[in-house]
Formats: structure tokens, sequence, C-alpha cells
């Protein structure tokens, strides 16, 4: 039995992935929600002095200040706790590999197919994020770049904003139906 | 929409970030399994349920997710400090009386 299996080749995909609601896009006036392409991601627990050397390794600082995040290289680096990032890479580079290679203390999870990825954008963006999210999302207390954990009506999700009028919403996977759809429902109203 | 300090996000955010994790400060027994039946009741089952300041524990679960303290009036619902977990209980409070 163990023979056999030391034998046994990584067997190839043999049915195409195909993300959860692929290719979805929603339009209404002032914004748009729409599904971002796969990505790789990790979840990273590290103390402070596992830091500099993670960092080094992932290419990317990871942020000690709260609600906020650092992007290099396609790859962000999202503060969610003072222990904890999500990084996301949307270069097809794996930060999972990257901090293989670091023996300093710290735990990082593949989560490439836990979350997908949402992005709302358009003038109306902020409001239609607000629909189901009780921060304050101006750009005095959210700005550019600021990243949190947080929720949107019954779900929670990991809200960054990558533009003005640009949010990436990061949820579960199996919540994206009810996420999309609220947001979806929320584009609708937002621009009135 | 009641606001929460969260002592590790270091600002105000929505009530609905946070869950109740019950009263805080209450030390288990290094020795639990030596524990008088008396004993382990009083710290397992038996609570302040005070009318007025009460000090818990909440959790930023849909935030940070870090467990934290609160002192918190029981007749107003205000929230009078937090403060991180692993920190004694403030001697003074802000706004009380000397
Ligand atoms: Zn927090």
């Amino acid at each position: 039995m163990a023979k056999a299996a030391a034998k046994t080749k990584a067997a190839a995909p043999s049915v195409e992935r195909r993300p959860a609601l692929a290719g979805r896009t929603l339009s209404a006036p002032g914004v748009k929600v729409e599904m971002l392409p796969p990505a790789e991601r990790i979840s990273l627990r590290a103390p402070g002095a596992s830091l500099a050397v993670l960092s080094k390794a992932l290419g990317v600082t990871l942020p000690a200040k709260p609600k906020s995040s650092a992007t290099r290289d396609g790859r962000t680096a999202l503060w969610l706790g003072p222990d904890e990032w999500l990084v996301i890479d949307e270069a097809g580079n794996d930060p999972l590999a990257d901090c293989a290679k670091v023996t300093a203390l710290h735990s990082a999870v593949g989560i490439s197919h836990r979350n997908v990825g949402i992005s709302v954008s358009g003038p109306a963006a902020a409001a239609t994020v607000n629909s189901g999210c009780p921060q304050d999302l101006s750009l005095d207390a959210f700005p550019v770049g600021a990243a949190s954990r947080t929720i949107l009506g019954k779900s929670e999700i990991v809200l960054l904003r990558t533009a003005q009028d640009t949010f990436r919403v990061e949820c579960w996977r199996s919540f994206s139906d009810y996420v999309f759809t609220l947001l979806s429902e929320a584009a609708g109203d937002a621009a009135n | 929409m009641l606001l929460i300090r969260c002592p590790y996000c270091e600002e105000e955010r929505p009530e609905l970030e946070f869950r109740n994790a019950g009263e805080a400060h209450i030390a288990r027994s290094a020795n639990i399994a030596g524990e008088s039946d008396d004993d382990f009741e009083k710290f397992f089952f038996i609570r302040a349920n005070p009318k007025g300041i009460i000090y818990e524990r909440w959790r930023h679960i849909h935030g940070c997710a870090r467990f934290f303290n609160a002192v918190r009036d029981t007749v107003t619902d205000k929230f009078v400090m937090t403060y991180k977990a692993g920190e004694p209980k403030p001697a003074k409070l802000p706004g009380a009386a000397k």
C-alpha cells in the first residue's frame, strides 16, 4: 500500500476550476460591483520579533498600524489584528512559499480558495458598502489604503480601500452569493 | 448605534463588530483539580451582576478579533472605558468622584 502510494504521481487536475460567482458583474448608476479574478492569499500570524524577516521574505512591509495596509508589486498586506495579517497576491506569486523559507516564529496558512474578492467601484461605492457595513467610510476615517475586518450585513468581510472610489471586499466563498447579492441590491439604491 | 473603543484598533468602532464575553477579572485557579466544589461553583457560576459599574470582557470579533476589558454602566449602558486584556482593573475611573 505504502509502496503503491509512493509511486503515485500527483494527478493533474481533471476538471476545470471555477471560482465562486466567477465573472459576475453588476452595473448601476454610480457604482459597479464585480467579482475579482482568483488570487493567492495567506493568513499570517507572527510576533513583533519576526516581522522584519517576514517582510523581507514577502517583499512587502507588514504594517504595524491598525486599519492599514501596504502594497508592493501586486502583493498587499492588510493589518487585521496586532499579530495578524491577510496577504493577497494578485501577481500570481505564492506568498506561502515565500514564508516557508523563514525560520523565525510565525504561522502562515494558505487561504487562497477560502476567500473571493469583490470590487465595488464608482462615486457611489462607499454608499453601497455602507448599506451593510456600519463603519465610517469617509476619506478622513477610511482613507485610500485603509483595511479592516468588519461586517457586511450578516457576513464577516475584509474591506480594503484601493482608490478614492474603489473598495475590495473579501469574503468567504460560501458567503459570496449573499455578499454579492446584498451589494447588488445596495448598488441600485446607492445612487439615489 | 453604540460606538465602542477597541484598545487594539485604537479607535471607536460600531457595536455590531463586538461580542460580549462575560465578567472580567475572574482568575482561574492554578490548581483547578484541587478546588473544593464550593470554590469551583463560585469561580464557574457565580457572577456579581451589579446594577451600575461592571467590569466585562468584550471581543472585537468582527474586527481585530482580540479580547479586551471594558467598564460599563449597566444602568445607562454607557461604556466608561476600555483597556487591553491582562491589564489590571483601573484604580480610578475617568469622571469618577475622588
Ligand atoms: Zn479591535
